[in-house]
């Protein structure tokens, strides 16, 4: 590979803009930083040789460049922005609400807001964050990124690594900030020298040349969070195999014992009591007004005291299996369960379920309705039979666990007990030909009036139904690991600032200059600072600001 | 006196000072003299003062509530003001700037006042706000659009200054569009003082998605609620209806009370221009005589490297923490997050802009304001638009 020597002596690479060593501007590579016909040098990457600036030929190069245009990093990042508010809208697809006409996006969109509804969902934008070109953008990000950093930081790396305290003094005079005084002494110069050091910068000499150099850890912040945007970015795309993250839900009755889903029949959960407590005046005077605002009920705790039991390992087969508890716990919101790498969260919850319900049956025509049998209906598992003392025998012909008339058509709305309704079959003593009876809560129906035998409901019991989601989640490490490198990152480049200055004498003269990746005012500061009571003068800010103002008068 | 009764009047008081801190910051413009003055030295001891009534409020509804003072929109906004304020005093000890109070500080009124539309009484926490990431996420969030709004003030400044008002250019109407804007939120204050003190109230009835549920109107309706019936007999009727694609709570009330504040800030803006005889920003410019361009980009730029980093922990991570732990899921592309995802993307492209493509001066101004937009659309728009979780806010 070719190189370029400069004058100093040092040897850089092809498409550097100032020397690595001493910045003397390297001639036929200025138009590469856009340095020609500028009074003031930029600054932004030290002038260093970037692979993007250097080689465009091939169709790498090309691709290369592309990704490493901010340009480019920019309008992505404007179209990302663009894209997700688009997805606000209209609610996405999760977000129909429960009562809405239907829950089928296919419907809900144009019926809730017409043609525009219609247009949102023929479009996807229903499901605009899980589409597939999003999902390409949030990738293209990343690739630009990843290109982005590494055009960059390798070259910036070097040019700080290898600049020295001996600056050429074209590089000097092409600062923003910059002074020149004339006859300086020795000890004016030290004084200022001391005086820097003593607001921490770390100074470095070569033959009365002098760098004082602060913050230059602050340069790399930049590259840092780009690590850790890209760790969140690879720890989303992990989050879409089923192997690194498990997402079930689970409804678990009072009292009832069940299998958590995802677990491969591994741990058992037992509802003991689900609680829904409700704010009321012994919450304190100070609520009043805004309960009463409120006008309804709010809700203060929402609790499933649970017991859960993992499966003995020596657990034979197709037997029952032998279970052991590991846990006792109440899960609330804000407060889930953790377990073996699962977690449960209380998420829903069912009040007042049916669980059982007993019937009495007796002879039509007894106005005493004297019983003569009764037995009792598990409304989750209802028996298909029910023998009764005086050899009559029950039949369940159709069971709605939650019944309702659909256009004169009984059916079930939901499969949870919350309105239980029967059509029994009442087979007398002895007897083939059964009667046919419908019973449900409030309705007691003889279809052929011609009965000899009634049924009703002598007594019930309810139980409240606890819904939790069931997660376990590998990725969330790498997210927090992301979260945490973006962080640093961000803190060190922004919180900090990379300063240098440079004393450069010449003869008995002595040139001032500066420069600071960001925040000018603290580093003029520092310098006013440094020089108080010497005679160097101040610099000066070289950066026509205001001529521009001048020029341009804001004009359109 | 009840320590709700202390925190309601610390607010008050702090409201007053800043009002009073303006007039003296305002005085500072006027004085010929380079030194810093009198006045300058009032202004911004006063405007301390202020703010530690604030933190007097903050602190004692805390104690009266038993939970951090941001639950609801009342406290959420009220803290956004006093993290304004408080972003303004530590730039102004950076930076001594007293222009920035003379703007700054009418900005976060207006804030303050615009908290004072959501109902301000203690309310329960339902179980999902339950928790001190609650309080970790809104807190660091108030503080860091607290700091961006900062920005946008400093932003404001540099335009004033910069752009030509001899005549009328595109850029003239846009920044007199902005100050107008700022009108309207004046006109929303003012307005609501006056409806307050006549004692306004209609009451109507509505259906919010399958529930009847009733609404006060504190001005006179002249956008009643969408399928809505009067309940107040002899209150005005309402000219129109809210529109059913305003999906958010209550939306016809508070799109009412966006009209009646367009309505008196017009009047108030047009009353302005007929006294300046001028645009609003010709009569600003002189103001800004002695003000140096390159410290108010700075200064404009500098709110935005503190603000970054705090928008991202309080308003994506904290905000993640808090879903994961209270809705089994960090992040779930609700409206709210997602405008907090908008606006995190906008900064950014902010930054790369400015570093890499040399967005100085002018421009940086110009997008300073966009960003306070994105934000304040978070924080107003969102509400009356968009239906979504964060329903409290
Ligand atoms: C949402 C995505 C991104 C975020 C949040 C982000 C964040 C940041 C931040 C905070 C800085 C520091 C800015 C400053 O110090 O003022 C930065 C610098 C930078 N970013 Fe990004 N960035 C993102 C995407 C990109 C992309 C896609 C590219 C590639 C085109 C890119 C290239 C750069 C470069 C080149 C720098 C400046 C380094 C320097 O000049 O010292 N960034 N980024």
């Amino acid at each position: 590979m070719e190189k370029i020597k400069c004058e100093c002596g040092h040897v850089n690479p092809l498409g550097t803009v100032l020397c690595e060593a001493c910045g003397k501007p390297i001639e036929g590579n200025q138009h590469i930083d856009g340095n020609e016909n500028k009074k003031l040098l930029n600054m932004r990457y030290e002038g260093s040789a970037r692979r993007s600036k250097t080689y465009t030929s091939s169709f790498i190069d090309k691709i290369w460049t592309f990704f490493s245009s901010v340009k480019v990093g920019v309008w992505l990042i404007v179209i990302a922005l663009i894209a997700s508010a688009l997805g606000t809208i209209y609610p996405q697809e999760q977000y129909i609400p429960a009562e809405a006409i239907s829950r089928d996006p296919a419907v809900f969109y144009e019926a809730t807001y017409g043609t525009t509804g219609k247009l949102y969902y023929q479009l996807g934008f229903h499901d605009l964050y899980g589409s597939w070109w999003y999902m390409i953008l949030l990738a293209l990000i990343g690739v630009s990124l990843v290109i982005c950093s590494l055009d960059r930081f390798i070259p910036l790396y070097r040019a700080l690594k290898k600049q020295r305290a001996k600056r050429h003094e074209t590089f000097i005079r092409r600062q923003r900030y910059f002074s020149e005084t004339e006859q300086v002494s020795e000890d004016e110069i030290t004084k200022v020298k001391n005086r820097l050091r003593k607001q921490r910068y770390k100074i470095s000499e070569e033959n009365g040349h002098i760098l004082a150099e602060k913050g230059r850890f602050s340069r790399w912040g930049p590259y840092v969070n780009h690590i850790g945007l890209i760790i969140i970015l690879i720890a989303a795309l992990l989050r879409q195999t089923p192997l690194l993250f498990l997402d079930e839900y689970v409804w678990v009755r009072e009292g009832q014992q069940t299998v958590i889903p995802g677990t491969k029949g591994e741990y058992y959960i037992e509802n003991k009591e689900f609680i829904l407590e409700i704010y009321d005046e012994s919450d304190g005077e100070i609520y009043k007004d805004a309960l009463e605002m409120q006008g309804e009920a709010v809700a203060k705790n929402y609790q499933t005291n649970a017991i859960i039991y993992k499966k003995k390992e020596e657990s034979v087969v197709g037997a029952e299996p032998e279970l052991e508890v590991i846990k006792e716990a109440e899960i609330k919101m804000n407060n889930p369960l953790k377990f073996d790498g699962y977690t449960l969260y209380q998420a829903g919850y069912q009040l007042d379920e049916f669980d059982t319900m007993s019937f009495k049956v007796h002879q039509t025509d007894d106005t005493d309705k004297e019983s003569l049998g009764t037995f009792t209906v598990d409304l989750t598992k209802p028996d298909q039979t029910y023998e009764l003392d005086n050899g009559l025998r029950v039949q369940i012909d159709q069971y709605y666990p939650d019944y309702e008339l659909d256009k004169g058509e009984p059916r079930s709305k939901t499969k949870f007990p919350r309105n239980p309704a029967f059509v029994f079959l009442i087979y007398p003593p002895e007897e083939n030909k059964p009667e046919v009876s419908f019973v449900g809560i409030g309705r007691n129906i003889d279809p052929t009036n011609e009965n000899q035998y009634k049924l009703g409901i002598a007594d019930f019991s309810m139980r409240d139904v606890s819904g939790l989601t069931v997660r376990k989640d590998y990725t969330l490490p790498l997210f927090i690991i992301g979260a945490a490198i973006f962080m640093i990152g961000v803190i060190q480049g922004m919180y900090w600032q990379h300063r240098r200055v440079w004393i450069h004498p010449k003869g008995k003269n002595v040139l001032l200059a500066a420069h600071t990746n960001k925040n000018w005012h603290g580093l003029k500061q520092n310098i006013e600072k440094a020089i108080t009571d010497t005679k160097i003068n101040l610099v000066e800010d070289q950066q026509e600001l205001e001529e521009e103002v001048k020029k341009k008068g804001g004009k359109s | 006196m009840s320590l709700l009764e202390i925190s309601s009047t610390m607010l008050y008081t702090a409201f007053i000072l800043y009002l009073i801190a303006t007039g003296f910051f305002g005085a500072t413009i006027k004085s010929k003299k380079q030194k810093r003055g009198i006045s300058e030295k009032i202004g911004i001891t006063l405007t301390i003062i202020g703010f530690i009534a604030q933190l007097v409020y903050f602190i004692t509804r805390w104690m009266a509530s038993g939970h951090a003072p941001v639950s609801n929109m009342f406290e959420f906004v009220t803290a956004f003001g006093m993290a304004m304020v408080l972003a303004f005093i530590i730039l102004y000890f950076i930076y001594r700037l007293t222009v920035l109070g003379l703007f700054a500080l009418p900005v976060a009124m207006i804030v303050i006042a615009y908290a004072s539309m959501f109902p301000s009484d203690v309310a329960p926490l339902v179980p999902s706000l339950q928790s001190n990431w609650l309080g970790i996420h809104v807190t660091t969030v108030a503080l860091s659009i607290g700091i961006l709004s900062i920005s946008f003030v400093a932003g404001l400044i540099y335009l004033i200054k910069f752009v030509d008002q001899s005549n009328r250019s595109k850029r003239t109407t846009w920044l007199e569009i902005i100050l107008f804007t700022l009108f309207v939120f004046i006109g929303f204050s003012v307005i609501s003082v006056i409806f307050n003190f006549i004692d306004y109230e209609a009451k109507f009835q509505y259906i919010d998605g399958t529930n009847e549920v009733e609404t006060v109107y504190e001005m006179p309706a002249i956008v009643g609620p969408h399928d809505g019936t009067a309940l107040t007999e002899d209150a005005m009727k309402p000219w129109f209806e809210a529109p059913g694609w305003m999906l958010g709570k209550d939306a016809g009330r508070k799109f009412n009370t966006l009209i009646w504040s367009f309505i008196t800030g017009l009047v108030i803006y047009l009353l302005c221009r007929l006294i300046a005889r001028k645009r609003i920003g010709a009569a600003l410019q002189p103001l800004m005589k002695k003000v140096n361009l390159d410290l108010v980009d700075e200064i404009s730029y500098r709110a935005v490297a503190i603000g970054f980093p705090l928008f991202t922990l309080g308003g994506l991570i904290f905000a993640a923490i808090w879903a994961q732990i209270a809705w089994d899921r960090f992040w779930g592309w609700d409206p709210k997050e997602v405008w907090a995802l908008i606006t995190w993307f906008f900064y950014a492209a902010f930054l790369h802009l400015r570093l890499s493509r040399g967005w100085h001066g002018e421009k940086s101004a110009w997008l300073s304001i966009v960003g306070f937009a994105i934000i304040m659309f978070n924080l107003v728009g969102v509400n009356l638009l968009l239906a979504g979780l964060h329903s409290y806010a």
